[in-house]
């Protein structure tokens, strides 16, 4: 994992002495609001319906147990004992004072920690594969790239007011865990003859006007990237509209001048560049690459898992879930569920966050990652160890076997949070969630997708969800709209709306419906529904949800 | 190039502070108009930018005008402009706050010209404060040698 250098500790103390100095500006009247506005938010300082919101980054997703007990820390300390994960591997704190801020930003920079560029119209934390560096499918460790990126984009110059947010992902794997095709800048990690290189997708974006990232460059070397990526922002930043903020993310001025258009000025752009660029970047890259080197695997006898599994049912479907495919065969990827039915997803509070915080550093290598999906993983895991790591989950309620099901939704914080929410989320994923696990058809139904947004910016991303849920507001009383058939993966597609929305006591059902069409149609257990959804297409699951609400109505 | 984007110095604002890394002074451009012009972002077209490139040298002044803190083309247009060899003074003039003096300094301006009533409510120390530009500076160590686009 990246260490911070003595560079980056000056930065991050100088750049918070600096915020403290803005929040004093801004009381004695130097600053104005307006003008204090894109202040706090470049250091991640949002204002929420109830209060300010600090949203801390986590540099493409990794932590160390440090860092995890800080972000503990400082949940009791200055909050409500409970901090929130986020779709963008952040952690957003919904309940600090504004005059306690500088002091929670002084303490996440002690374990090199920050909440720069998480907010305002700059360039955001860059995403990552969560379970990069231990994927058996993965080309190559994104991390070292996204580190550069970081680094690069932090305090940059020239893209500090730009014309609209701006967020950049990165995967390492064919798989696309990081959704790169939705993102404004997307980068995966390809090889051609041997030399590594990057696939440069632009111009993807969900929001309320959804669109897929298109391919700008099928292949830049390694080398190129700083300079390509600046040739991009710099050409967004003159040519992105500034008179609508409706219509100033760039998937808009890709869509408005065409890719053909945008790849010319890129080029031409990037021709200029490239000469800064003299070579110390990748030095430094060599560095990084360096600090993310595969920690020192252990080896040993598995025989404990083999029990394990078994005689023990509640273990068997856990590890049936929850674990993912490691590089090596006697290793596993652990998801940790933050998704307990009932729950918020996405929240944990400081004695869960410890508890995560001491497995990492006892059975896994020291790290932790944060998923798009709101769950935590423990990269890196012996299979010796999983019983015992289990065991210590399970006393802390993060035992639950859900990963990839339908309780493992993604929603974003809705009207109980946020002041741009036209409908509740979070209480439709609960009931969901609780609904199903009555039902006891979770495992029965396998993969499913739900993602819930609580109003048409779509941070719950429900147009990439299997099933994707849609808060508005209609005539003041909130109502659901439903699309199927999203997808998040390498080939991300655009979920289709079904029909009129449902009001918030009929969702519920409405989805029971669709979840026992898919039962009675699909052609065994291994379709999922994405695949019953695309063999058949929307009718039938039109009727389940319509043609019955309509009879039980008559 | 055409009139409209390429104008003669601005109308003369009694009334602006200009700040550079030593804090606040007076205006002290004495040159000929001919030798200064000012340069707004959206006239950089492209047609634009062809024409512009040999008159460079003829120019000793140009101002960016901000109109607005929020919009920051401004900064892309400077590197611009001295990727493409310009050497003069180039000034970053209109609504610029002290907390983004660094990066106009670091994007290639020489100086920042407000007007007095911001000058009053952000006076010379929170501009100097900013003075250090070159210090903790991510571009910098990742470009190497030829931090500043400066010639």
């Amino acid at each position: 994992m990246y260490r911070y250098t003595d560079f980056d500790t000056a930065f991050l103390a100088r750049r918070n002495a600096q915020f403290r100095a803005q929040v004093e500006r801004r009381i004695d009247g130097s600053l104005t609001e307006d003008e204090f506005k894109p202040l706090r938010l470049m250091n991640g300082v949002y204002l929420q319906l109830h209060a300010y919101m600090l949203r801390v980054a986590i540099p493409y997703g990794t932590l160390n147990s440090a860092q995890m007990r800080q972000l503990a820390y400082l949940a009791e300390r200055w909050d409500k004992g409970y901090g929130h994960f986020t779709t963008r591997q952040n952690i957003q704190y919904n309940w600090p004072k504004l005059r306690d801020i500088p002091d929670m930003l002084d303490a996440l920079g002690a374990v090199g920690l920050h909440a720069i560029q998480t907010s305002g119209n700059t360039i955001r934390n860059t995403t990552a594969d969560p379970f990069a560096g231990a994927a058996a499918d993965e080309i190559a460790d994104p991390r070292p790239l996204a580190e550069l990126i970081r680094q690069w984009s932090t305090d940059h110059p020239e893209f500090q007011f730009l014309g609209r947010k701006f967020k950049i992902a990165i995967t390492g794997s064919p798989k696309d865990r990081a959704v790169t095709k939705a993102h404004d800048i997307g980068l995966r990690l390809v090889e051609k003859d041997g030399e590594p290189g990057l696939q440069v997708l632009i111009g993807g974006g969900l929001g309320r006007t959804p669109m897929i990232g298109q391919v700008l460059r099928d292949f830049l070397p390694r080398a190129d990237l700083l300079p390509y990526l600046e040739a991009v922002l710099a050409t967004y930043n003159l040519l992105g509209r500034r008179d609508n903020k409706y219509k100033a993310r760039i998937k808009i001025t890709v869509h408005d001048h065409g890719i053909e258009q945008i790849r010319q000025l890129v080029e031409a752009r990037f021709a200029e560049i490239r000469p800064d660029f003299t070579g110390a970047d990748q030095a430094l890259l060599a560095d990084i690459e360096a600090q993310f080197a595969a920690p020192t695997f252990q080896s040993g006898d598995t025989a404990p898992y083999d029990t394990a599994y078994d005689n023990d049912p509640v273990f068997r479907s856990w590890a049936d879930t929850n674990l993912a495919r490691h590089r090596r065969a006697d290793h596993a990827i652990v998801s940790i569920s933050l998704k307990a039915h009932g729950e918020t997803p996405g929240d944990a509070s400081a004695a869960q966050m410890r508890t995560m915080a001491d497995l990492a550093a006892r059975y896994g290598y020291d790290e932790l990652r944060i998923s798009h999906e709101q769950n935590v993983i423990l990269p890196h895991v012996h299979r010796a160890d999983l019983p015992a790591v289990h065991a210590a989950l399970k006393a802390q309620g993060l035992a639950t076997a859900n990963i990839g099901l339908i309780s493992d939704i993604i929603a974003c914080p809705g009207m109980d949070y946020c002041a741009l929410a036209t409908a509740r989320s979070i209480p439709i994923a609960q009931e969901i969630a609780t609904r199903f696990e009555d039902l006891k058809l979770e495992h029965d139904i396998g993969e499913m997708k739900i993602k819930i947004s609580g109003c048409i910016n779509a941070c719950g991303h429900h147009h990439v969800g299997h099933i994707g849920i849609l808060g508005l507001d209609r005539a003041g009383v909130e109502n659901y709209q439903i699309t199927l058939g999203g997808d998040g993966g390498p080939d991300a597609t655009l979920g289709s709306r079904t029909g009129p929305g449902f009001p918030a006591d009929e969702i519920v059902p409405a989805i029971e419906r669709l979840m026992r069409a898919y039962l009675a149609l699909r052609d065994g257990r291994e379709e999922t529904f994405l695949e019953t959804y695309r063999r058949l297409g929307a009718d039938p699951f039109k009727s389940a949800l319509y043609d019955s609400a309509r009879t039980k109505a008559a | 190039m055409t009139d409209t984007a390429l104008k003669t110095r601005l109308e003369p604002a009694p009334e602006t502070v200009l700040v550079t890394d030593s804090g606040f002074s007076l205006d002290d451009w004495t040159g000929p108009e001919h030798r200064s012009a000012t340069l707004a972002p959206e006239d950089l077209t492209p047609d634009l930018v062809q024409n512009l490139a040999p008159r460079l040298p003829d120019l000793d002044l140009i101002r960016v005008p901000f109109a607005s803190f929020a919009d920051g083309r401004g900064f892309t247009l400077a590197r611009a402009l001295r990727r493409m060899g310009y050497r003069g003074r180039l000034r970053a003039v209109g609504h610029v706050l002290a907390d983004q003096y660094a990066m106009a300094r670091r994007a290639g301006f020489d100086e920042v010209e407000i007007d007095a009533a911001l000058a009053a409510r952000q006076p010379q120390e929170q501009w100097r404060a900013r003075a250090d530009w070159q210090a903790h500076d991510y571009q910098a160590r990742l470009r190497g040698s030829r931090t500043a686009p400066r010639p």
